[in-house]
């Protein structure tokens, strides 16, 4: 067959929207988000997962800003997938990110679905799913809803903000917004603003949804029904912008899957589709649609230069906060230029930066993986961060 | 660079003299900071250290042991900083390597008030002989890579960088040569001398009042 084959775990995915397997911070009516839309969102919730302990002097307190369709599951196995958490190389008891050393927090963004507030959540005033009611979020909506967790867990300020790609846009407007807030900050394969190129690849994300009959405008959660197939084509044209053409070639090159011959069909002939297709079935079990028009939308508003006048290095003047950037040179999506400008920012602006590219063929995704140069180029900057900071190697308790 | 002379603690020779010519407790750029060494010497001592590398194994290994440095050029970006952005900059045996030596050491004037620059001499009297009896180009242990494949495009003399800080208005502080083996030669000693013998020379420069960019 040449459609895309769906196994439905609706009933999983959509109770972590409510109930997520998370601790939630709940935030009542008289305490709303104000969000840029120019409207308040209250009451709402910020679901969130916590590692190691947080010191007596609070000063060891990590924040891990996830991904576009990452969640706070960063070094757990996910409740839905079962699969081990999305940053486990790098999170963890021994790992750059020490759990040992450091009390690490993620929370789901805002917008998102796995338990923060978000079009797929119940809306208190109709009782209904908000889908398209509710409101368009930004990048410093997410950090401010981040920041009236942290005041409610009581953590003033963090040793580190870290997180990539949209993950690295939340980082670098925590720095923008909160500078004394924030000691140390790690934005990898990011930038300040979302290309052109970036905002069209969202479009045709979001068109792919959209055309789905099943979107029922936005209204599916109503009709009982799923765009799943949209939001599957979706991700699957993201899916390729994430790596690179020399990461495909070496994994799958011309291969066919499961035959020596072409079927001249329109069946899945190549390992690469049957890749793809895999890719896009897989997430639609963990996401929702809704969701992905939302958090895409959000990256694309992003441009901190523009809420400093245009002058980028206005965002980060005088900011005590000590930056590691690093990109990678197969990244075509968040490509070196990209980092390179915000290290020409916080130069101007007298920061304190470091900067390196990794070589590697496995593009954007390369944050997220196995790569023992960034790696070894967190524990460094961490470790020598802490020392600053006047954390001891066994910050415990 | 081939091995060079240090310390009983470890540290080169030409490292420790660049150090002691930087204030403690100032910011600091090393540009070409290579894998860190120098920058983590000055770490050390109380120094608020940055360094720019251009090869990427430099940069990724010093940015694991925990030093703010970037990728870049010393020819391209030292443009993008603004003036007086830091108290020194260091160009350690990095100088003959640019493209326009005379436009980067104008910019180090302009983006601190105080630049040091180390670079090798070759005037010294063992360059001399092997052109004047050898009739090539000159290689020595420091600088052992042929023309052709040397990334050294721009050697001076001691005396030719004299002329070049007049040419751009710098004021030397302090100058020193060393020898082969790294030691500093005689303070009291004339500059003929110094551009015989030195193997190579730190200069600490200083902005001339008068030639402050308005």
């Amino acid at each position: 067959m040449a459609e895309i084959e769906l196994r439905d775990d609706r009933d999983l995915r959509e109770r972590e929207a409510e109930k997520p397997h998370s601790p939630v911070a709940r935030f009542a009516a008289g305490e709303p988000l104000k969000l840029d839309a120019g409207v308040e969102l209250a009451p709402f919730q910020i679901a969130y997962q916590t590692y190691g302990t947080l010191n007596a002097a609070r000063s060891n307190a990590v924040l891990i800003c996830h991904a576009l369709t990452g969640d706070q599951h960063v070094a757990n196995i996910h409740p839905v997938t079962r699969k081990p958490g999305w940053w486990e190389t790098m999170v963890g008891p021994g790992k750059p990110i020490d759990t040992e050393r450091y009390f690490v927090i993620c929370p789901n963004v805002v917008g998102a679905c796995m338990g923060t507030t978000g079009p797929a959540s119940l809306d208190p005033k109709t009782g209904e799913v908000y889908g398209l009611d509710f409101p368009v979020i930004t990048i410093r909506d997410m950090v401010r809803a981040q920041a009236m967790l942290l005041d409610r867990l009581g953590i003033d300020t963090l040793f580190s903000v870290a997180g990539g790609s949209m993950g690295g846009m939340q980082v670098l407007q925590w720095a923008a917004s909160f500078p004394k807030r924030v000691f140390s900050a790690l934005p990898l394969a990011t930038a300040t603003r979302h290309s052109a190129q970036n905002i069209a690849f969202h479009e045709v994300g979001r068109q792919a949804v959209m055309a789905d009959p099943e979107w029922k405008g936005g209204r599916y959660f109503a009709a009982a029904t799923r765009p799943h197939r949209g939001l599957a084509v979706a991700r699957m044209g993201a899916h390729i912008t994430y790596l690179s053409d020399a990461a495909l070639h070496r994994k799958f090159g011309r291969k066919f899957q499961d035959r020596d011959n072409p079927t001249f069909s329109f069946d899945a002939d190549f390992e690469v589709e049957s890749y793809l297709r895999h890719q896009g079935s897989t997430f639609v079990e963990r996401f929702d649609a809704n969701s992905y028009l939302y958090l895409t939308r959000a990256m694309d508003y992003f441009d901190l230069a523009a809420d400093y006048g245009g002058v980028l290095a206005r965002a980060f003047r005088g900011t005590p906060t000590r930056f590691c950037v690093v990109s990678f040179t197969s990244d075509w999506l968040f490509p070196t230029s990209d980092s390179r400008a915000i290290v020409h920012a916080l130069n101007a602006g007298g920061a304190r930066v470091s900067f390196a590219e990794i070589e590697t063929d496995k593009g954007h995704d390369a944050f997220l993986l196995d790569e023992p140069e960034l790696l070894a180029i967190v524990r460094g900057f961490l470790d020598s961060a802490a020392q600053a900071r006047g954390l001891g190697a066994a910050a415990k308790g | 660079m081939a091995e060079s002379a240090r310390a009983p603690t470890g540290a080169r020779l030409d490292h420790l003299l660049v150090a002691d010519m930087v204030e403690p407790g100032s910011r600091v750029l090393d540009v070409g900071c290579g894998d860190g060494e120098l920058l983590k010497l000055l770490e050390a001592r109380g120094v608020d250290g940055r360094g720019i590398e251009l090869s990427r194994e430099g940069v990724n290994e010093c940015v694991a042991k925990g030093l703010a440095v970037i990728q870049g050029n010393a020819d391209t970006d030292l443009a993008d900083y603004p003036d007086d952005a830091f108290d020194y900059v260091i160009l350690s045996q990095t100088l003959q390597a640019t493209r326009h030596p005379r436009v980067v050491l104008e910019h180090l004037l302009r983006i601190a008030r105080h630049a040091v620059v180390s670079f090798p001499n070759f005037g010294h009297w063992r360059i001399r002989l092997q052109i004047l009896f050898g009739g090539r180009m000159p290689t020595t242990p420091n600088l052992p890579e042929t023309w052709y494949d040397t990334p050294n495009i721009h050697f001076c003399t001691i005396k030719d960088f004299r002329e070049l800080c007049d040419v751009v208005g710098a004021k030397m502080e302090k100058a020193v040569a060393l020898n082969a083996w790294g030691r500093p030669l005689r303070l009291n000693a004339p500059w003929w001398f110094w551009n015989l013998l030195g193997e190579q020379a730190v200069f600490l420069l200083s902005r001339r009042p008068s030639d402050r960019h308005a």
